[in-house]
């Protein structure tokens, strides 16, 4: 199963360390506000990146 | 039509706005978050020197004046770097939510257009320079523009649309958490910083006192060399370090350690601050360097509009502003990241030791080399170059 990453608002910080990182521009820091687009294609290094463990790979 | 679109009002993009502004050009400033100043990515520390040089001080948004660091390496050796006289603050830790404020207000002043709660999402070449699509309060919004400056912070969206910069990879950015803690017992007069590859792999733990038994107790890490996220790492080592204190507030970033950009500009666009990279590879400070890069962008801009030539090769200009002044210190502190990255625990410790207790008056990346190499002649071939 192909996987995207997901976000957990009770947990983001929306600092942008996600953005920062993504070579497909899949995330976007909206104000306070993390979208992931479906240019996702899982390959984690976001999740490796966000300072406060709020991003996780899940199936879609 | 406008000479200049600012994206971010950051410190960067405010004080390129200003410096724009002041110099007669029609700004406009947009920022996308409703409040300038929030929420923080920042420990807010930054030398009083390099902050007197672009802004005049105003005890409104000084949180602590400190006058020296304290640096501890993994087995306790301490190594101080301090004015020797009280009275003579070297330091300052910021309030950057007032500080952010004000530089902004002074753009505004100076004659900019200030426009809150609005993104740039894009932009598209035009007979005469660029059109800018912006969303303000969900409804889109186009202006046209000369110039466009991307001081859009390390999420940078003009940067990569423009081509300039790439991508940043995980062994190129520091993930960092932090809080605000009060009720500490804390010698205020000093930062204080903690490395070591168990406690912050790639990165450095840090106090910065913010006045009244408070202070911002942050850490960043490499996510290349990190196995867990930036708040573990804090939480680990606030309890092993014994620090007792309550949190009244949370933060979290990221600090490009990428080193120095070939350029910061294309046609029609430049970059300044944390877009262009411009964050201190060893220290992650940024205010001084966004600064500087905010204001020889503004100034170059005028020039720009006074000969109405837009074009990357005129831009340079900038380019060759903010390198002499410190780009060429993004370049020699990224060489110096590598060496350290390289080194293990006992290694930090016993050039720590080397040093420890020596006199070291400056509080500066400089002076803590200088001071190792002089200790450590063997260093010499490793970076001497980079500091004779």
């Amino acid at each position: 199963m192909p996987k995207r990453a997901v976000v957990d608002r009770r947990k983001c910080a929306y600092c942008g360390a996600c953005v920062a990182v993504c070579n497909l521009n899949a995330n976007e820091l909206i104000e306070t506000y993390l979208e992931i687009n479906e240019n996702c294609n899982g390959c984690g290094i976001c999740v490796k990146t966000c300072p406060m463990g709020a991003l996780s790979l899940a199936e879609v | 039509m406008f000479d200049v679109v600012v994206v971010g009002a950051g410190p960067a993009g405010s004080m390129a706005a200003k410096t724009a502004a002041e110099k007669g050009l029609n700004v406009l400033l947009i920022e996308k978050r409703q409040e300038i100043g929030t929420p923080v990515r920042c420990a807010e520390g930054i030398s009083k020197e390099s902050l007197k040089r672009f802004v005049e001080i105003d005890k409104k948004w000084i949180a602590a004046e400190v006058i020296g660091a304290k640096i501890y390496t993994p087995d306790g050796t301490e190594v101080v770097m301090a004015e020797e006289m009280a009275g003579n603050e070297v330091g300052f830790v910021l309030e950057r939510k007032i500080f952010d404020r004000h530089l902004a207000r002074l753009a505004a002043k100076a004659g900019a257009e200030v426009v809150v709660k609005t993104t740039a999402l894009g932009f598209e070449r035009t007979q005469n320079g660029l059109r800018v699509k912006l969303r303000r309060l969900g409804e889109e919004w186009e202006v046209e523009t000369k110039l466009l400056i991307g001081a859009d912070g390390v999420e940078s969206k003009i940067g990569r649309m423009a081509g300039i910069i790439k991508t940043l990879k995980i062994s190129e950015i520091e993930s960092c958490a932090q809080y605000l803690m009060s009720g500490l017992d804390i010698d205020e007069n000093y930062t204080y910083f903690y490395l070591g590859n168990e406690l912050a792999p790639g990165g450095y733990a840090w106090i910065f006192p913010k006045g009244d038994r408070s202070a911002n107790v942050g850490i960043g890490v490499l996510p290349s060399l990190a196995k867990m996220a930036a708040k573990h790492y804090l939480d680990r080592f606030i309890e092993k370090a014994g620090i007792k204190g309550k949190i009244v507030e949370f933060v979290a970033g990221a600090v490009p350690v990428y080193g120095e950009i070939d350029t910061a500009v294309a046609d029609n666009i430049m970059l300044c601050g944390d877009a262009a990279y411009h964050s201190d590879p060893i220290t992650g400070g940024g205010i001084a360097n966004a600064l500087s890069a905010g204001y020889h962008a503004g100034l170059v801009a005028s020039e720009a509009v006074a000969r109405k030539d837009f074009s990357a090769s005129f831009l340079k200009r900038y380019d060759e502003l903010w390198k002499a002044d410190f780009g060429w210190k993004l370049r020699r502190n990224k060489k110096l990241q590598e060496f350290f990255l390289k080194l293990d625990d006992s290694t930090l410790n016993s050039l720590a030791k080397s040093i420890a207790g020596k006199n070291i008056k400056e509080m500066s990346v400089q002076a803590i080399i200088t001071e190792l190499l002089r200790n450590n002649p063997s260093l010499l071939g490793l970076f001497g170059e980079l500091f004779s």
